[in-house]
């Protein structure tokens, strides 16, 4: 997929600039995108990837600049304009109304809104045709709610496709897939730009960009730092350009694992809603070893950190912590057991957004001494405790008493894992460590686990993300369905062979149908 | 075995459905509203306008048919009013419904006593006359329940189809369950949220002072402070029974009018000597509290009711 430089330019911005508060997301950005290229817009959280995007689609105005697309000025802020002039649209977080069928999403909008009927018999027949030749097979009746996050994604395509979009603009859109599912998308963008037309791929994994894109352009804190013919740079260079700074990759040392601080023997969960239980989970924490979890979310890695962080109890099997079974499994019982936990979301379940950072850097002490004593808090020794912590892990702040929701995502990160760390864990939850996370604070935090990991803690390392898990474990799970995979050693597995377990195949087959598909 | 002989007269059933016609009208507009992802707790207080507006008008003179529009469009003003402060404004729905049922309860009965300074008993005006529907009213026990009843109930019934077709066969309906669900979706393809949200709530709240209004023009002749008398609160309810779908919350609506017309008639046998009528009242709302508790397990509330949608926020 060479960039034909000689192609029809099918779109043009020129000089966006987009300002919100003190904060310039966009600055005077250029962009052109020619017929039938791939260009990926690559950069870190908040370079301003999607702000530019969403400009072009018309859901923000920009404070100044162009847009054209073929040859045609772009009125600002009309999503139905761009539309009109044959922008599609992917969001990272879905579009899709839940309670509609994947025909009513989408013909949702294409008809005038006071038509008396809604005929569908020949969008049926024309979305059955686009699936066809693009190869994103869904059925148009069933209800978007019961699809799984791939199928979703091919609604979302289609309803670009099925409104004659010509320029299509996917934002991150693999963040949610299997490797599977990522390599169907990509057949199906190959089999869009053959048909001429124009894909614009918004991605922060470098891999991706590489296997799809004829063009990089490069974000960084809202500046377009370079524009590169794929064929002439590497992952390397790429890295480096969207973090502005040499990189080095962890290193995981030589280690023989020690003895198994945490081990569950064919355990059960219940289902909680959406969410499924455990199937016969056996697992062994072992000291001195990253356990890595891989798998598609949703398929029982909440379930296995709500059981290990004492918010679930096993309905069947065993489970040993120090080699004996707790008496009773509360949250309490696991910190008091030496599990530290760095939860999957640091908003929610984290950290109290409100409170400062010296009351979040307690939040799992406070009941004892030193920071209480006869039910009284000793605020100078949380004080201090934050202290440590801010200097430590390089907690960028005003100071302890300022409150933690002004802190940005990694800076947070770095409080709760000083809060983990510092009670000296002989086991390590981390739940989705450094997702969201830029590539400086996420280095920090791998670095800090593997550290751990050197001084003799078991860490069990939740990811979505398999090359984090590839990179950091010692030995790897795939968990589907609630069901674990057998545990394979470092280096003994590729990234496809973890991807088919990541999909179901090879657990045992009665179990794996349903839930996520495997294209 | 009273209940039995209750259950196969027609007048019973003729009550039912006359009970059940306001309930529908202010039930369909609840659910219009919360199908595009409004709670509208101004219900009771616009069923008060709607009640006080419609009765006025055709005492001042004008015709049955102009007191029903008039009584719509009051409604759709305090929906305006309603709509401006939850939709583009994104303040409380829960604040801002409470807020409406209070203004315009009030306001109803300040327009009352200020048109009427000197009266003590409302005065009475000529309600909607029942029109039997030539040759199905002549069926057995089902003719005169379900076939010789008032214009508006024939209204209501039919206005259940209506509803239903829009929400499912048109594209406005599409719209405006996708507003209810995931207002992005509907950005995203180049329409207004708010404009289809602030439509709900202002054709939602016409609804609802119709049924308002049925209280006055159709079931009495008069307006009383206390008629609507929880009404509203009810239809909120029945939305939920039905699980936001305009046939089973009319059937909900039915249910609920057919107990109480049932305890009405219980308190007349035998029975009703012995226990105290009060225990009769209650009859319809524990039902309905029951009813409510078993329908509404599995239902599906609309993802997005009672969040505000901001174009371009990040």
């Amino acid at each position: 997929m060479a960039p034909e430089t000689g192609a029809e330019v099918v779109l043009r911005l020129d000089g966006i600039t987009k300002r919100f508060g003190p904060l310039v997301a966009n600055d005077a950005i250029s962009v052109t995108l020619r017929k039938g290229e791939v260009i990926a817009l690559l950069g870190e959280n908040g370079a301003g990837k999607t702000t530019l995007m969403n400009i072009l689609f018309g859901h923000y105005t920009a404070d100044a600049g162009t847009v054209e697309v073929f040859g045609q000025p772009l009125p600002p802020g009309h999503p139905r304009a761009a539309l009109a002039a044959g922008v599609g649209m992917v969001h990272q977080h879905f579009t899709l109304a839940d309670n509609l069928t994947v025909l009513e999403n989408i013909l949702l909008g294409t008809r005038p809104l006071l038509a008396p009927r809604l005929d569908a018999r020949e969008a049926r027949a024309r979305v059955a045709r686009l699936s066809r030749d693009f190869g994103l097979a869904v059925h148009p009746d069933a209800r978007v709610g019961a699809l799984s996050v791939g199928e979703r994604q091919r609604v979302e395509i289609l309803k670009a496709l099925y409104r004659d979009a010509r320029i299509l603009i996917l934002d991150e859109p693999t963040a949610v897939l299997t490797p599977q599912e990522t390599s169907a998308l990509f057949e199906t963008l190959r089999k869009a730009v053959a048909q001429g037309l124009s894909v614009i791929f918004i991605s922060h994994k470098l891999g991706e960009v590489i296997e799809i894109s004829s063009r990089v352009l490069v974000l960084r804190h809202g500046r377009l730092v370079g524009e590169v013919a794929t064929a002439d740079t590497d992952r390397h260079r790429l890295a480096e350009m969207m973090v502005g700074a040499e990189i080095a990759a962890p290193r995981l040392s030589e280690r023989a694992p020690g003895p198994a601080f945490l081990t569950l023997t064919g355990v059960d969960t219940p289902r909680r809603g959406n969410a499924p239980g455990l199937k016969g989970v056996t697992l062994a924490l072992r000291a001195g070893q990253i356990t890595g979890l891989a798998g598609v979310s949703g398929n029982g890695q909440a379930a296995l950190a709500a059981l290990i962080g004492g918010l679930e109890t096993p309905a069947k099997g065993s489970m040993e912590l120090h080699g004996a079974r707790p008496a009773d499994w509360s949250p309490r019982a696991a910190l008091t057991g030496g599990i530290a936990r760095i939860p999957e979301d640091r908003h929610r379940t984290g950290s109290v957004a409100d409170f400062t950072l010296t009351e979040n850097a307690v939040l799992e002490s406070y009941a004892g001494p030193p920071y209480s004593r006869r039910g009284w808090m000793n605020w100078r020794a949380a004080d201090d405790f934050a202290r440590r912590i801010i200097e430590t892990y390089d907690v960028r702040c005003p100071g302890p008493a300022a409150r933690i929701r002004l802190l940005s995502g990694g800076n947070m990160q770095k409080l709760i894992l000083g809060r983990a760390l510092e009670a000296g864990p002989r086991i390590i939850l981390a739940n989705q460590p450094v997702r969201g996370l830029d590539i400086g604070a996420v280095t920090f935090v791998q670095n800090r686990l593997i550290a751990a990991r050197d001084a003799g803690a078991a860490v069990l390392l939740i990811s979505e993300d398999l090359d984090e898990v590839m990179a950091l474990s010692d030995v790897i799970h795939v968990i589907y369905e609630g069901r674990l995979s057998p545990a394979f050693p470092r280096g003994t597995m590729t990234p496809a062979g973890l991807g088919g377990w990541m999909a179901g195949h090879g657990f045992e087959r009665e179990h794996t149908r349903g839930g996520a598909d495997a294209a | 075995m009273e209940i039995l002989d209750i259950l196969l007269t027609a007048s019973f059933w003729a009550a039912a459905v006359r009970i059940a016609s306001p309930l529908i009208f202010a039930t369909l507009g609840e659910l219009i509203c919360e199908r595009a992802g409004v709670l509208n707790l101004g219900i009771e207080g616009i069923m008060v306008i709607g009640a006080f507006t419609g009765w006025m008008t055709v005492y001042l003179g004008f015709g049955l048919w102009t007191g029903v529009l008039v009584a719509m469009l009051a409604g759709m003003l305090f929906g305006l009013l309603h709509a401006t402060l939850t939709v583009p404004f994104g303040l409380s729905q829960h604040v801002v419904g409470l807020g409406v049922t209070l203004l315009a309860t009030a306001t109803a009965a300040f327009a009352y006593r200020l048109s009427l300074p000197e009266v003590t008993s409302p005065p009475k005006i000529v309600p909607f006359q029942p029109l039997p529907v030539p040759g199905l009213s002549e069926l057995p026990l089902v003719g005169p329940a379900f076939f010789a009843q008032t214009p508006l109930t024939y209204l209501a019934f039919a206005l259940v189809v209506v509803v239903s077709v829009v929400l499912y066969r048109t594209p406005l309906g599409l719209a405006l369950r996708a507003a209810g669900e995931n207002p992005a979706s509907v950005e995203a393809q180049g329409l207004s949220v708010t404009a289809i949200r602030m439509g709900a709530v202002i054709v939602g709240s016409g609804l609802m002072a119709i049924g308002g209004a049925f209280l006055t023009m159709s079931a009495f002749s008069s307006f009383f402070f206390e008629m609507v008398n929880g009404r509203g609160w009810i239809c909120i309810a029945l939305v939920v029974f039905g699980a936001w779908r305009p046939g089973k919350a009319a059937l909900g609506a039915l249910l609920f009018a057919a107990f109480d017309a049932l305890q009405v008639r219980l308190q007349q046998t035998p029975m009703g000597a012995v226990v105290p009528y009060q225990v009769f009242l209650m009859v319809p709302y524990i039902l309905s509290i029951l009813a409510l508790v078993l329908m509404s397990r599995r239902a599906e509330v609309p993802a997005a009711l009672m969040v505000p949608f901001n174009k371009g926020e990040r």
